[in-house]
């Protein structure tokens, strides 16, 4: 397969200005880039998502020139993708959106007996053990990933495309994921793997391609060129990211943020327990990080303190600046002083068809208004200093958020909470889906914070990151606080061990 | 020319429509030699539309946040019965019986409001309902029969104008008056947005372009004021439209209120999590339509001087439409009230002209639905192209 100057442009934007790829049968070849580097573009001409005389350029396969006019046209050829939302039905068993557009049927009367017995077959090549009949919206999201890799089996896929497929997925699922598509490579299916995580890429990638602002860096060949993750990262940004975490001396102080005892049970599951006796705290000017695999109740955590918005039966005692306080509701949360950057920007942070000004002042709005007047003016204002502040690339603060990419939505998101000035902020997953560049940014505000004598308490599932960036590090797993290690101390292996130390 | 085309790509939507309305009442105003612009049916046109207009305000608000509200045709003829029992069966004073006649209608409001913020029904469900549940009330209360007629006083409302300084000249001197009341306020609105414009330091547009605009509205508003002036000049329920547009648009562009609903229609776990309190927003956004569909009711009954038990049938559609065509979006987050009202009038001077080239019944309904469709099919159009 490859590509062949391609040129792609939007309305005002060259997104790829003579890309080429080339991928050789029966590799897997990964491709590299910060965000807004066209990785998804490139990969949307070729799957026919944009259609052929949309671009310039030619894609040629097994040697000719194709023309697809749809992602059927490449699918016929055996060009899959499998973009980074799933794109399953969640109310359809497995079987069922494994042959989605696809039935095994006659005359439009779906075959199901065939159905089931050819999925119980491509569920076994990716190792999955779920019965065809299962719905989809029971299982986990790395048995999603799993579904969609069978459902690009069933397709008979010469060349499979996985748009960050480890982004949502824990580290076993991960690990999974990647010995399946080794499993595929010896059964000479191409892989092209779009991905952030650089270890991945180091791991299971023959060679790889790096796109920076919509053209074609290089192409390594992993052995050959011995690529280390600080080649991709300086082919990617184009400058030498000497040190990933800025430099920052902790002023610490007094405690200023406090959680004791805090319990939680699920909202729907009436006897589950899913926070048990929570104690943590946060000093003045403090970088916390809170460590632990998926499903270990961080983000459960975050949420029920920030106004009790996740759970039932919350009970425990909060205490801000050593009073308690009680925080019933978002606004008493905002009001006492807490912040809570949310894991997924896009569904829970902004309101994406608003602009960069109504975002940023959303939460502060009071601050803005007279008796219910807001003055415009002085938004505007605001909303200026803030992307001067936090150095948002943006033409104008009046520019629709859906339009910016994921760091620069982030910022604009950190910028609505810094502006409510809250004494401490919870971040969940602040860096996911963003660029190393824009990465090293979002670490030099969170240290800003923290210089400032807030507290900030930093949930990721990034170990490095979290190693990184905090000066006292806990880990979770099950609902529990298993263990308390300060920076000096943390190793990746030691927060690992305590981070699966499970009851049972 | 950057600027003013800038300006222009960004409300496409709404000076689109604006010259569709244009555009609809020459093609009319041709088609009908003249009739359409006359004083008559002009003053005609506005006291024909209000109920809906009154309607479209409240519904583009239901509508930016998300939701719809398909029982406010009901809504209008239970509160227009209730308004004539009070005011012809037992004597009640009109003013006491409107206040009480508004306070049903919030009432109303409050009870849909409530299924829907708190109990989260689809607001589809729950109005569809009271769609039914009030029309089936309206024809209890009203034993199956009309109710007239209203007292002078109350159907002054939707026949009434402002009294004019003196009754001597065939133009209607207040009239102009307060179009040139109007055009001061403009001119000086316009200056004020630039001095604070200065004030606070921002990039100023060339200085033609506030000229041009204020000169063009002034020149809008001075017409109309002049056609109206010929008959009878201001009608009341113009002065009670105006009033409710230009609170509505302040809500709505100025207040925390408004940006609250806009931010709740635009995403909702984001509006929550941001501090809104979404389930309060959205009730109040329905207490709010109860009201106005009270007040439609009113103008209606008024207008008709008697309740009965089929008003305000289809109201809701006409409404719905008018938001849509003004460039709301069915999804939440995107609409204006100015943009409702346009709509409204779109549909209403084609209504109108169409009645006025003698179209019948059917023929304008299978109109007013291409109408729709193309206009929103041209709001997608738009935005698939711009993204």
């Amino acid at each position: 397969m490859e590509m062949k100057s391609i040129t792609k442009t939007f309305p005002g934007v060259k997104a790829l200005s003579n890309v080429n790829l080339k991928v050789k049968a029966g590799e897997i070849h990964a491709l590299c880039g910060e965000n807004g580097a066209g990785k998804s573009t490139l990969m949307k001409v070729l799957s026919g998502v944009y259609p052929h005389g949309t671009y310039e350029g030619d894609i040629l396969f097994g040697g000719e020139v194709c023309q697809f006019k749809d992602i059927k046209d490449s699918e016929r050829l055996g060009i899959v993708i499998i973009h980074q939302e799933l794109a399953l039905i969640p109310y359809l068993s497995i079987s069922e959106n494994i042959f989605l557009g696809n039935e095994r049927a006659n005359r439009g009367v779906i075959n199901w007996s065939e159905t089931t017995v050819r999925t119980k077959e491509l569920l076994e090549t990716v190792g999955l053990q779920e019965s065809p009949l299962t719905r989809v919206s029971t299982i986990g999201v790395g048995k999603q990933q799993l579904v969609e890799i069978a459902k690009a089996l069933s397709k008979e896929v010469k060349l499979l495309i996985l748009d960050e497929p480890t982004a949502a997925l824990n580290e076993d699922d991960s690990e999974n994921l990647l010995t399946l598509i080794l499993e595929l490579k010896k059964r000479g299916i191409s892989s092209i793997i779009i991905s952030h995580k650089l270890n991945e890429i180091e791991k299971v990638a023959d060679s790889v391609t790096i796109l920076r602002d919509g053209q074609t860096i290089k192409t390594l060949d992993m052995k050959m060129d011995a690529v280390t993750e600080d080649v991709i990262i300086k082919g990617m940004v184009g400058r030498d990211l000497t040190n990933r975490y800025p430099e920052r001396t902790p002023e610490l102080g007094e405690t200023i943020f406090e959680i004791r005892n805090w319990e939680v049970y699920h909202p729907t599951q009436a006897d589950r327990k899913m926070l048990d006796q929570v104690n943590l705290h946060i000093r003045r000017g403090e970088v916390v990080g809170i460590a632990g695999l998926m499903g270990a109740g961080r983000t459960e955590l975050a949420m029920s303190v920030f106004g009790k918005s996740y759970g039932k039966r919350i009970s425990g005692q909060l205490y801000m600046h050593g009073r308690e306080v009680h925080l019933n509701n978002i606004n008493q949360a905002i009001e006492g002083g807490l912040a809570y950057v949310t894991e997924d920007r896009k569904q829970y942070g902004l309101i994406l068809i608003d602009d960069i000004k109504r975002n940023i002042s959303l939460s502060s709005l009071k601050k803005l208004s007279r008796r219910g007047v807001i003055n415009e003016n002085e938004e505007v204002l605001v909303a200026e200093e803030y992307r001067r502040k936090l150095n948002i690339k943006t033409p104008s603060i009046l520019q629709k958020t859906v339009n910016l990419s994921g760091g620069n939505q982030q910022k604009v998101v950190l910028s609505k909470w810094i502006y409510a000035q809250p004494d401490v902020l919870i971040l969940d997953e602040p860096t996911r889906g963003i660029d190393v560049g824009a990465k090293y940014e979002i670490y030099s505000i969170i240290n800003g914070l923290a210089a400032e004598g807030r507290g900030v308490l930093v949930i990721s599932s990034e170990l490095p990151e979290i190693i990184g960036m905090c000066d006292r590090i806990y880990t979770m797993c099950e609902g529990r606080i298993t263990g308390e290690v300060e920076r000096q101390d943390a190793t990746q292996e030691l927060l690992m061990k305590y981070m699966t130390r499970s009851r049972g | 020319m950057g600027a003013i085309s800038e300006i222009f790509k960004r409300n496409i939507r709404q000076y689109g429509m604006i010259i569709a309305l244009i555009f609809i009442s020459v093609f009319f105003q041709i088609l009908t030699d003249g009739i359409l612009l006359k004083p008559l049916n002009v003053t005609n046109l506005i006291l024909q539309n209000s109920y809906i207009l009154v309607l479209a305000i409240g519904m583009v608000l239901v509508i930016i946040t998300g939701h719809i509200d398909l029982s406010v045709g009901s809504v209008a003829a239970f509160i227009g019965a209730l308004s004539a029992i009070m005011m012809v069966d037992m004597q009640m004073n009109p003013v006491l019986a409107v206040i009480l006649s508004l306070l049903m209608g919030a009432l109303v409001g409050a009870w849909q409001g409530f299924w829907v913020a708190y109990i989260k029904i689809p607001a589809f469900i729950v109005t569809l309902a009271g769609m039914l549940l009030f029309r089936g009330l309206t024809m209890i209360v009203l034993n199956g029969q009309s109710i007239a007629p209203f007292p002078k006083a109350f159907q002054k409302i939707s026949s009434g104008f402002i009294p004019d300084f003196s009754g001597e000249s065939s133009l209607n001197v207040l009239t102009l008056v307060a179009g040139i009341i109007l055009s001061v306020l403009i001119v000086y609105q316009e200056f004020r947005t630039r001095k604070t414009s200065v004030k606070y330091g921002f990039e100023l547009p060339p200085v033609w372009i506030p000229i041009a605009k204020a000169a063009a509205l002034v020149i809008v508003v001075n017409l109309f004021t002049f056609v109206l002036a010929q008959y009878n000049g201001i009608p009341n329920i113009l002065v009670i439209l105006l009033v409710l547009i230009a609170i509505y648009s302040f809500v709505m562009n100025n207040m925390t209120m408004g940006r609250h609903i806009y931010a709740l229609g635009g995403n909702e776990k984001a509006a929550s999590l941001s501090g809104v309190k979404t389930k309060r927003v959205t009730f109040w956004v329905f207490v709010n339509m109860g009201v106005l569909a009270a007040l439609s009711g009113l103008v209606f009954a008024a207008r008709l001087n008697s309740a009965t038990p089929k008003a305000g049938t289809n109201f809701e559609l006409d409404a719905i439409a008018a938001c849509f065509i003004g460039g709301a979006s069915a999804s939440g987050g995107i609409g204006t009230v100015v943009g409702a009202i346009i709509g409204g009038l779109v549909m209403g001077v084609m209504n109108n002209g169409m009645s006025l080239v003698g179209l019948g019944v059917d023929w304008q309904q299978g109109i007013k639905g291409l109408v729709l469709l193309l206009a929103v099919g041209f709001d997608i159009y738009n935005k698939s192209k711009t993204a």
